[in-house]
C-alpha cells in the first residue's frame, strides 16, 4: 500500500487532459488549491468542464484564481452558483461566449455530495418556482412541491486542505472547507493541496476532517500564489 | 441624520431575538450586526461555514493589489493568527476577512446547507432586486445585462420560515421595488414575509403588502407613490427607528 501520495506539482497537473470534467475546491480565493490551479494555467490542457463554486474573483486587484483559466480560454463549461466578483465571466456568459449553468449554492452541495456517496438523486424545495426548476421532474411530497436534483461527478478534483499526511489525511482552518472535503468524494482522481505535509501518524486520526482514503495525491506548497 | 443604509439595518435589528440563528446577507443586511444589542446573543451564519461570524476586519487597503493581499496573507496563516486576530483561511460570506465570537463554529458546505435547507435558521435578511405581494423575490438576474448568480440564497430561502428583505424602496432609476408581481427571474416563490426600507416596514399578509411601521415625517401619500403595488395600512402603523 502507498503511504506516501506526495508527488511534484508539475506531475500533478500533467494528469488533467483536454475535455476533462474537473472539480476546484474553494469558497473564491478560500480554500482554493491555487497552486494547482496556477501551474495548470501554465499547461495547453483545454475544454476542461469546470464544477466550482465560483470562476475567480477580478475584482480586488488580483486576477489569478480560476479567473486565469478563464481568460486562457482553457474553459468549455461551469456549473458554479456565483459570478458577482468576476463580472468578466458574467459577460461571457451573457454574450453567450461561455456555456453556464447555475446551480444553488447547497444544490450544488449536495450533488456533490450525491455524485460522491451513490445516491442517484434528491428531491428539493430550493429553486421551485424559478429558473432552477426548468425541465426537472417534480414531486409533491407532504403537500409541498420538490424537484429531482441529479448526482454530480467529475474525472478529476483539485482539492485543498491546510495540513495533510503522507497519506493525505487532511485538516482545514476555519473557512477554508468549503466544498473540498466533499469534492474529494465524487471525483475519479483526486489531488490534494496542502500548505504543510507531515509524516503519517503525526495527525490524531480524531482531528482529521478529509479522510486520506478519498486522495490519490498530495502536493506541498508553501507559499500561495494569486 | 442616517443614511437610508443604517436606517434599513436599525430597524430590523429588534426583529432578532435574543439566541437566534441568523443568516444575514451581502450589502445592507451585513449591517444589521451593528444594531444588535451587545446584551443580546446572537449567532451569525456564515454560508462558507461559519456559526458566529463577530464582524468583519478593517482591511480595505489588503485588496488594492496582488502582493499586499499575499503579505497579508503569509502575515495571517498557519499557526501565527486565530479566529480573534483574523486569519487568511476565515472569512464571511462576501469572502471578507473575518472574526468569530468565542463559542464559534466551523464546517463544510454540505453541513452549512443542511442548517439552511434544514429549517435550523430562525431568520435570514437579504437585499432584493424586486419583491413582491405575493412574497416573491427577484434578487439574482437581469435578463441580458446582468448575473450574477444566485449563490445560497435561494437554498437559504427555502429552508427558513422567516424571511426579511432589506432594500431601497425604489431601484437607482427611481422605479419601485415593491410590485404587485417581480418581472425579473424568481429567486423565491412565496417565501418573503417582511420587507424593510428607509421609508415603511410592511408584512407580507395574504398576498398584500400591511405597512405596520413608517418612518418619521414620511405619508401614506408619498408610501403609495413610492410603491408599484398597493399598500394596505395596519390598523395601528408604528414609528421606524430614526
Amino acid at each position: 500500500m502507498c503511504m506516501n501520495k506526495v508527488i511534484d506539482i508539475q506531475k500533478a497537473v500533467a494528469m488533467v487532459h483536454d475535455g476533462d470534467s474537473i472539480m476546484f475546491g474553494g469558497f473564491e480565493h478560500i480554500g482554493s488549491p491555487r497552486n494547482l490551479i496556477h501551474a495548470l494555467s501554465k499547461t495547453g490542457v483545454k475544454d476542461l468542464h469546470v464544477i466550482a463554486d465560483d470562476i475567480g474573483c477580478v475584482m480586488r486587484g488580483f486576477s489569478q484564481t480560476l479567473d486565469s483559466l478563464l481568460k486562457n480560454g482553457q474553459i468549455a463549461s461551469a456549473k458554479c452558483c456565483f459570478l458577482g466578483m468576476n463580472p468578466d465571466a458574467s459577460r461571457l456568459y451573457l454574450d453567450g461566449k461561455l456555456d453556464v449553468e447555475f446551480i444553488p449554492m447547497g444544490t450544488l452541495a449536495e450533488r456533490i455530495r450525491a455524485g460522491g456517496c451513490g445516491i442517484g438523486g434528491f428531491y428539493t424545495k430550493t429553486g421551485i418556482g424559478t429558473l432552477v426548476e426548468e425541465g426537472k421532474e417534480t414531486k409533491i411530497i407532504n403537500g409541498e412541491k420538490y424537484m429531482l436534483e441529479l448526482p454530480i461527478h467529475a474525472e478529476v478534483a483539485f482539492v485543498k486542505a491546510y495540513r495533510a499526511d503522507k497519506m493525505g489525511n487532511a485538516i482545514f482552518k476555519y473557512t477554508a472547507n468549503n466544498l473540498n472535503t466533499v469534492m474529494a468524494t465524487a471525483a475519479d482522481l483526486v489531488i490534494l493541496e496542502v500548505e504543510e505535509v507531515v509524516e503519517v501518524g503525526e495527525i490524531e486520526p480524531d482531528r482529521v476532517q478529509l479522510p486520506g482514503v478519498f486522495i490519490d495525491y498530495v502536493v506541498e506548497a508553501k507559499e500561495a500564489v494569486l | 441624520m442616517s443614511s437610508y443604509r443604517e436606517i434599513i439595518a436599525k430597524n430590523v435589528a429588534p426583529m432578532i431575538h435574543d439566541g437566534d440563528f441568523v443568516n444575514l446577507g451581502v450589502g445592507i443586511p451585513s449591517l444589521v450586526s451593528n444594531y444588535i444589542p451587545k446584551e443580546k446573543v446572537v449567532i451569525l451564519h456564515g454560508e462558507n461555514g461559519s456559526a458566529g461570524l463577530a464582524g468583519r476586519l478593517p482591511l480595505e487597503g489588503i485588496f488594492d493589489d496582488a502582493d499586499t493581499f499575499l503579505r497579508w496573507e503569509r502575515e495571517h496563516s498557519g499557526e501565527q493568527s486565530d479566529y480573534r486576530t483574523g486569519h487568511k483561511d476565515l472569512t464571511d460570506a462576501g469572502s471578507d476577512p473575518a472574526i468569530l465570537m468565542p463559542g464559534a463554529c466551523n464546517f463544510d458546505i454540505c453541513m452549512s446547507f443542511t442548517m439552511s435547507r434544514g429549517g435550523h435558521l430562525n431568520m435570514t435578511v437579504l437585499g432584493a432586486m424586486q419583491v413582491d405581494q405575493e412574497g416573491n423575490l427577484a434578487n439574482w438576474m437581469i435578463p441580458g445585462s446582468l448575473v450574477t448568480g444566485m449563490g445560497g440564497a435561494m437554498d437559504i430561502i427555502s429552508g427558513t420560515k422567516k424571511v426579511v428583505v432589506a432594500t431601497k424602496m425604489q431601484a437607482k432609476d427611481g422605479s419601485p421595488k415593491l410590485l404587485t408581481r417581480c418581472t425579473l427571474p424568481f429567486t423565491a416563490l412565496g417565501r418573503v414575509t417582511t420587507v424593510v426600507t428607509e421609508k415603511c416596514i410592511t408584512e407580507i399578509k395574504d398576498g398584500r403588502f400591511v405597512v405596520i411601521s413608517m418612518y418619521p415625517g414620511v405619508t401614506r401619500e408619498e408610501l403609495q407613490r413610492c410603491s408599484g403595488a398597493e399598500l394596505l395600512f395596519a390598523d395601528s402603523v408604528d414609528t421606524m427607528l430614526p
